[in-house]
């Protein structure tokens, strides 16, 4: 027996054109965590469904224990011990944590006998790893911490020796990931190797032994977790000194630009998402919006810029009433100077198949100074969205390049230039820096400070915590749709994680 | 690496892969001539001769061709804007009724060259009329527009044998056609044009109208890619999320993209009406609606891969026709065979030999990485 748990010797990947894993080498120790770091597209992915077989490389050899295996598909991982829990969970959402457990893994046809067995095997791995959860719930039903549970369940009933997790703690909130991470440690003390993937270095530091960062397809360092620092790491991630504390000087907030009044917003099923939700944004401050995603904010977000229609309450931007029940049009908000910066890029921001210029006019498109008549004078708009490239550093610098070949960070620029240079008095920001590279993450950080400086009213939603703590003048918390705080920007991490959660001296008198 | 998906240079996406898929598509047509018991290079021989061999016969391919051009840009405009419009064979199909109007009126009136904008406004506005209301059901009632096109291109088919024979239908004559327009109704061929290369048109119908569908077909690309509204509907098209959040109505872009595509297939009537027969006759369209469907997909829904492939499928037609008369084994039923064949290897597994092409590709610059780099920085 080796003291060595998985060991990747020479691990190369190509897709097309693009190498996504150069000659990989990777050892992880036995009964250890193993975090493995690096931006978007730095090849963690890849590395990873090499070694849970759902992509095969192109060359190199893996090694467990010591021994060299062939992993050809997902069953062959499940027979060498490696367990993985997916970022989305790959869960049937209409069956119980049992059958959950069980699909994919029964003995017979016949399943009597099979859910017998599994029921035992259930208690006994709630019991050794302290990982509660009700067998007969529906899936459907249980919190998100608690699916993910059920994720290293099914893991740990396919005798998994090593856990691969994907960015586990993207979902959860605060103290679901605490939750999580004493799993974690309870599972290395029974022996179990876990391999870690994430993007936050703050985890990295918290839990694991050593670290390995990635960049660009390649191995580019691996620590004893002890001997490094955050700073360290960030550096070896994007080859070069990043600066993680936002500068900013305090707000000078001016008229209010933008008034929510009891805001409610169902989705198709009628389902209450946005639950009477009341808030003021002034000119020259930013206002974060912190929650667990799901919570509302996104609903909250599309019902203010005019994408969805709210179900009832008051919206007014700059002292004129926005019909939000009726007939709120983006184009005309747009006009009325809103600028929104969607959540998702991908489908609602950008259109990936056009090419950089035309999403640098997308909303934008009628304006007169785009064409004349009916007809776009393209010309004048390459030459607009080149300028934007330079002033907002995007690279490639190729406004006929499709938008799909830009990086996850270079495609947010693109969406923010085309918002901020119009000179908005209200900005509404989703998740700006979900997906971009930490180099990214600086410089749009850096130009919402300056927007907010420049008086323009920010009103910002994000998952990440500590990127609502580092730009927001005054956070607001939403849980299952409401409002349920507000906090200045000095507010406690552990505070606005309880908040977060639901859990609040009124809520409690309330239940 | 800044681009996270592998791109394949134009002319092989736009060039080697389509030529490679229709290499296929042939050979596999061979195969099904050889099960016959025919040889493949003669049935090959008469295809190509038969389509080009004489000016009549090219001229004869063009004829098909121009109505291909119609029907192949009225799918590809809906399909930019996502609507998978299978009503072109409806659409063109009333689309006659303008026409044939229009001459019935003015043919002794008029010449031809007043008549032919009022025939061709007539065949624009029925067409349109008859995708108006799929578009309008499906933008303001949310039934699908390929059931409501499909259901369309029956009742236009019904409407049609009633008009025939009942009001169209001179009194007296005993077939479902309405009487042969004089001078005014009629399209003068293109037998110049021929001439200038030194081809004889002799007795093919190819007419002025293949002219009207060139002009059709920049019209469209102006469309598409250089107004506000081509923006908005390829918006739409891509993705209607994004579409929403810039404010672009998805009921105005679905009745107005649907109006233009049932306006593009009506003008096909023009060719076979006004250009061959001097008559609307029953079942003009000839399937050449759904022969449209396989020209936009071939044509990758650019009007200058439109033309092309509406010269194939123009040359299929032609020449399948000759084959069937000199091959007696090979069937009319066969030329349909080579057709689908064409229509599933260009159309429905377009991106079969994508991924092998793209790996020959990555290959082929891996072994020059020092220049891409050098490109990169």
């Amino acid at each position: 027996m080796s003291d060595i748990a998985i060991e990747l010797k020479g691990i190369d990947k190509r897709f097309g054109l693009v190498h996504a894993n150069k000659a990989i080498d990777l050892k992880v120790r036995k009964g250890t965590i193993h975090g493995i770091i690096g931006e978007n597209g730095a090849g963690k992915s890849t590395l990873m469904s090499i070694l849970y077989g759902f992509y095969q490389a192109d060359s190199g050899e893996i090694l467990i224990d010591g021994q060299p295996v062939t992993i050809k598909d997902p069953n062959a991982a499940i027979a060498a011990g490696i367990g993985m829990v997916h970022q989305h969970f790959m869960l049937v959402d209409n069956f119980t944590v049992l059958e959950n457990v069980m699909l994919g893994a029964e003995d017979s046809q016949i399943l009597n006998a099979s859910i017998a067995k599994a029921r035992v095997e259930l208690k006994r791995l709630e019991r050794e790893y302290a990982l509660e959860v009700n067998p007969d719930a529906l899936i459907e039903e249980l919190p998100v911490g608690l699916q993910q549970r059920v994720e290293i369940l099914k893991a740990l009933y396919r005798k998994a020796d090593i856990l691969i997790l994907d960015e586990p703690t993207g979902v959860l909130t605060p103290p679901e990931a605490d939750h999580l991470f004493r799993i974690l440690a309870q599972l290395k003390a029974q022996g179990k190797t876990i391999i870690l993937i994430t993007h936050k270095l703050r985890e990295i530091m918290a839990i694991t032994d050593e670290v390995s960062v990635m960049r660009r397809g390649e191995m580019v360092a691996t620590r004893q977790t002890k001997a490094t620092s955050v700073e360290e790491l960030a550096e070896l991630m994007v080859g070069r000194r990043v600066l993680l504390r936002v500068d900013k000087g305090p707000a000078s907030p001016g008229a209010v630009k933008l008034k929510v009044e009891n805001l409610t917003v169902r989705d198709g099923r009628g389902v209450t998402m946005v639950d009477n939700v009341s808030f003021e944004l002034k000119a020259g401050e930013i206002v974060g919006i912190a929650g667990v995603a799901g919570n509302g904010q996104s609903e909250l977000l599309e019902a203010i810029s005019g994408i969805r229609r709210a179900a009832g309450g008051r919206v007014m931007l700059n002292g004129t009433a926005v019909d939000v029940t009726g007939k709120a049009d983006p184009a005309d908000l747009r006009q009325r100077g809103l600028a929104h910066v969607p959540e998702d890029r991908h489908h609602v921001g950008l259109v990936l198949k056009f090419e950089e210029a035309e999403n640098a006019i997308l909303g934008y498109h009628r304006e007169p100074r785009y064409g004349r008549g009916p007809f776009l004078d393209i010309p004048a708009i390459r030459r607009e969205a080149e300028e934007k490239i330079g002033r907002y550093d995007i690279r490639p610098p190729n406004p006929r390049l499709k938008t799909a070949n830009f990086s996850g960070g270079n495609q947010q620029k693109i969406v923010l230039a085309r918002e901020m240079e119009r000179g908005p008095d209200v900005l509404i920001i989703g998740q700006p820096t979900r997906g971009v590279d930490v180099g990214a993450i600086e410089f749009i950080h850096k130009r919402i400070i300056e927007m907010r400086d420049q008086g323009v009213a920010v009103l910002l939603v994000s998952v990440e915590l500590d990127e609502i703590r580092a730009l927001s003048d005054r956070i607001l918390v939403m849980f299952a749709g409401r409002v349920v705080g507000e906090r200045g920007a000095d507010a406690a991490e552990g505070e606005l994680g309880l908040l977060m959660a639901g859990i609040d001296g009124k809520m409690e008198a309330a239940q | 690496m800044s681009t996270p998906y592998a791109k394949l240079p134009g002319w092989v996406d736009y060039g080697l892969i389509p030529l490679i898929n229709l290499l296929v598509a042939f050979l596999v047509a061979g195969l099904v001539v050889l099960l016959v018991g025919e040889n493949p290079l003669n049935a090959a021989y008469y295809m190509v001769t038969g389509a080009f061999g004489r000016g009549e016969y090219l001229g004869f391919t063009l004829y098909y061709a121009t109505t291909f051009i119609f029907t192949g840009l009225s799918v590809a405009v809906a399909f930019h804007a996502g609507l998978f419009n299978i009503g072109s064979e409806g659409q063109a199909y009333i689309g006659g009724i303008g026409v044939a109007l229009a001459c019935l009126w003015l043919d002794r009136i008029l010449p031809w060259y007043f008549v032919l904008p009022i025939a061709a406004l007539g065949a624009a506005f029925f067409g349109a009329l008859w995708a108006f209301l799929p578009g309008w059901l499906q933008a303001k009632r949310g039934s699908h527009i390929v059931i409501t096109t499909i259901m369309f291109n029956f009742i236009a088919a019904s409407l049609m044998v009633y008009l025939l024979t009942k009001v169209l239908k001179p009194m007296g004559s005993m077939s479902p056609q309405t009487r042969t327009f004089e001078a005014g109704g009629r399209l003068p061929k293109l037998d110049w044009l021929m001439s200038l290369f030194g081809l004889n048109i002799g007795n093919a119908p190819f007419n002025i109208s293949f002219l009207l569908a060139l002009l059709a077909a920049f019209a469209c690309w102006v469309l598409i890619w250089r107004t506000r509204f081509g923006f908005e509907m390829r918006t739409m098209g891509h993705s209607p999320s994004a579409a929403r959040y810039a404010g672009i109505s998805e009921t105005r872009i679905t009745i107005v993209v649907m109006m233009i595509s049932g306006a593009l297939a009506g003008l096909m009537a023009l060719n076979p009406i006004m250009g061959e027969q001097a008559r609307m006759q029953l079942d003009f369209v000839q399937g050449a609606g759904f022969v449209g469907i396989a020209v936009a997909l071939m044509g990758r829904s650019h009007p200058a891969g439109i033309i092309p492939a509406a010269i194939l499928f123009g040359m299929l037609y032609q020449g399948g026709a000759e084959i069937a008369f000199e091959m007696p084994a090979i069937s009319r039923d066969m030329i349909v065979i080579i057709q689908g064949l064409v229509i599933l290897f260009a159309g429905a597994l377009e991106n079969m030999f994508r991924p092998a092409i793209g790996r020959l590709f990555a290959g082929l610059a891996s072994r020059a990485p020092a220049a891409s780099q050098a490109k990169g920085a």
